[in-house]
């Protein structure tokens, strides 16, 4: 075996093995510590194969499309995962967590990410399937984790509006395989995505289209697109922190990931009918909805739980445009967001817990109350809603010129919706951040760091995009295709 | 292949379609288990007749976990928890059972027309199968959707699920690893709803989800 093919399969034994451990530590110092070290081997394994390629078997492959996203998910993983320590931390001092729950919760999230990057590496569609419902499934265990009133219907919803969503995915994962079979034969090669690629342009087009659209609503309920959304909030407001992290900066991806590889097997057939209009169309409702959405929000987690709605809906409408410079927009934004949204979620969890609620009206005046936290979930909303010098900036600049540039009337919602999404954030962080408070918090610093690491990426991305970096994502935007 | 062996196997998955409309308007939980038991165990002979008839011995085992697992120990259990959650009476519906069993209907008849012209290339029998098999699909949806109990939700996607098997065996020489993975997940996707239904029980002495149908996390 090669390097590449080590670092492939270390992606799959790390979680794997971790989850098997950590389901039997129950202290939890050395829980937090075995969970950082699993997640940070992962990353290793992940930056290994930036320039490793191992051959493209029938079930497992790695090619330019999913490294992105497995670097991205293991980044972001490993970071959530120091975050995740001082949160649980604070949750066993104030004794809403017990010894079980930190087996139960340590387990599920290797778990988790081991299922990401199952979905993510697979090759075969059937076996991303699979691997897409068991990241669900252990999503909705651990929201419901807390086993309040609110978290019981929260994971419930997320439940049964998850399994409808799969179901549908599942149904359009046979018809591709029924699409593929009387060109590739029967068996594993006609679910293999790199075959089903490569002969697309034989595949029945009438096949192919139902295919889409039941792809599309199934995979697109996970995305959380509207109006299929509404397990999204809930499941982001009534899980722990780090989860909300998890499920907005890399599930989601995960899921549109998965979308992304149905279109572009739709993108080699000129007979199909073309996706893009549809996924623009669900971008744009999407981004419209959530942005009004924004302004009557009185939790927190909620709010910027429909702040991720709105930004999957402008990454999904990126990619609907397609063509370079929009896909390589897309790309952007789904990495800065990423980024920027796990780390206003390790803030908020933070703030949350120091105030004792999510109630954003009983969150006051944190940048008096705890100085540092205040003014990094400012930069981290300033972030969000795009304003220089931040990367959503440069991601969402593109889109919005590009868009007036080739299709000038989708401009128009398009500018509409983010500039609703601008004020509705801004006018609550103005409370949150500067309201009236006599409070004061003590934090350690330290348990900021992840939070600082992200902003500074986005920065950097912002500021200077290093060439390497647009270099790779623009091969990437090339083989998105139109 | 002979023709009556396409038509059995269209009978068997027709069956499946007329259970599935059976379960939309059954208001008592009892019957309403019983009646799933009925689905799972059509499922089960007609993946078995797919078996025999393409020599596919794989799909015995699909056939032998619909049976033993969905067709006796789900219904046995759901029957054992009822029994103790003492909600053995009648189920309400949010929908009365004229406006369900119309929707069914016409449900029934839009997957007939979407499924039928597009597979056209496809082998026939794969064809009316997948034509079935949306319609069994589309009747646990409107059946989750028209239910408020959480037991009879939970059949209604189960009954959904069955439907995808039969999709999976139709479509001919499909890898095993999804019919593994289906029953797999039915089962993980049993031991999740198991627990929530007790958790549920445990907090609000209840199973009907109107009762945990308002809170939205938001009102002070």
């Amino acid at each position: 075996m090669t390097l590449a093919d080590w670092a492939m399969w270390a992606m799959l034994a790390a979680p794997a093995a971790g989850a098997l451990l950590l389901a039997a530590v129950s202290a939890y110092r050395s829980a937090a510590l075995l969970n950082v070290v699993f997640s940070g081997l992962t990353l290793l394994a992940a930056l290994a194969l930036y320039d490793n390629r191992p051959a493209v078997g029938l079930y497992l492959s790695v090619d330019d499309l999913n490294t992105v996203f497995l670097i991205l998910n293991a980044l972001i993983g490993f970071t959530t995962s120091l975050f995740s320590a001082g949160y649980i931390a604070h949750e066993i001092t104030s004794g809403r967590l017990t010894g079980r729950h930190v087996r139960f919760y340590h387990a599920m999230y290797q778990l988790l990410i081991f299922s990401m990057n199952l979905a993510l590496l697979a090759n075969n569609v059937g076996l991303m399937w699979v691997a897409v419902e068991i990241a669900t499934l252990t999503t909705v265990v651990m929201v419901g984790m807390y086993r309040t009133h609110q978290a019981l219907e929260a994971a419930w919803k997320y439940f049964i509006l998850g399994s409808v969503g799969i179901a549908l995915a599942l149904f359009g994962t046979i018809l591709v395989y029924l699409a593929a079979q009387p060109h590739l034969g029967e068996g594993l090669p006609s679910l293999a995505w790199d075959r089903i690629h490569a002969a697309a342009a034989l595949l029945d087009p009438a096949l192919l289209n139902l295919a889409f659209v039941f792809l599309l609503l199934g995979y697109g309920t996970k995305v959380g697109l509207a109006p299929m959304h509404a397990w999204l909030p809930d499941a982001h407001a009534e899980g722990p922190t780090p989860i909300s992290a998890v499920l907005s900066g890399l599930l989601l991806n995960v899921a549109l990931f998965a979308l992304l590889r149905f279109k572009l097997i739709m993108a080699g057939n000129p007979a199909v009918l073309s996706p893009g209009p549809l996924m623009v169309a669900l971008g744009l409702i999407s981004l419209v909805f959530a942005a009004f959405m924004l302004y009557r929000r009185r939790d927190i987690k909620r709010m910027f739980a429909y702040s991720s709605i709105e930004h999957m809906g402008i990454i999904t409408f990126a990619f609907g445009l397609g063509g370079p410079v929009a896909n390589f927009a897309g790309l952007l934004h789904m990495a800065m967001h990423s980024l920027a949204k796990s780390a206003i979620f390790f803030g908020v969890g933070y703030a949350a817990q120091l105030e004792g609620t999510q109630q954003i009206r009983e969150v006051r005046g944190l940048t008096r109350s705890q100085p540092l936290l205040g003014w990094l979930l400012v930069a981290g909303v300033v972030a969000i809603v795009g304003l220089p010098p931040f990367g959503l900036f440069a991601s969402e600049f593109l889109i919005v010129t590009h868009t007036f540039a080739d299709e000038p009337w989708l401009a128009l919602p398009l500018t509409l919706g983010l500039t609703v999404g601008f004020a509705a954030l801004m006018l609550r962080l103005h409370g949150i951040a500067f309201g009236p408070t006599d409070k004061v918090h003590v934090l350690p610093a330290m348990r900021l760091a992840p939070m600082v690491f992200h902003l500074v990426l986005v920065v950097i991305a912002g500021v200077y995009l290093p060439a390497a970096i647009v270099e790779w994502f623009r091969n990437v935007a090339e083989l998105l295709g139109s | 292949m002979t023709s009556l062996e396409f038509d059995i196997a269209h009978l068997l998955a027709g069956s499946m379609v007329l259970v599935s409309l059976l379960l939309l308007y059954q208001d008592r939980m009892y019957a309403l288990l019983n009646v799933f038991a009925l689905h799972a165990v059509v499922l089960a002979v007609s993946v078995a007749w797919q078996a025999h008839i393409h020599d596919a011995h794989h799909l015995y085992v699909t056939a032998a976990i619909a049976l033993l697992f969905k067709g006796i120990a789900l219904p046995v259990a759901l029957h054992h928890i009822v029994r103790r959650l003492g909600i053995h009476r009648s189920i309400e519906t949010v929908v009365g059972v004229a406006p369900t069993m119309l929707l069914g209907v016409a449900l029934v008849a839009l997957s007939v027309v979407v499924m039928l012209p597009v597979t056209t290339d496809a082998t026939s029998i794969a064809q009316e199968d997948l034509a079935f098999a949306l319609s069994i699909v589309l009747l646990g949806m409107l059946m989750m959707v028209t239910r408020r109990n959480a037991v009879s939700q939970v059949v209604g996607f189960m009954s959904l699920e069955n439907g995808l098997v039969l999709a999976a065996t139709g479509a001919h020489g499909m890898p095993l690893v999804v019919e593994i993975s289906v029953a797999f997940s039915i089962l993980i996707a049993c031991i999740v709803i198991g627990i929530f239904l007790f958790r549920i029980r445990e907090r609000f002495d209840t199973v009907d989800l109107a009762a945990l149908d308002m809170s939205r996390g938001e009102q002070p």
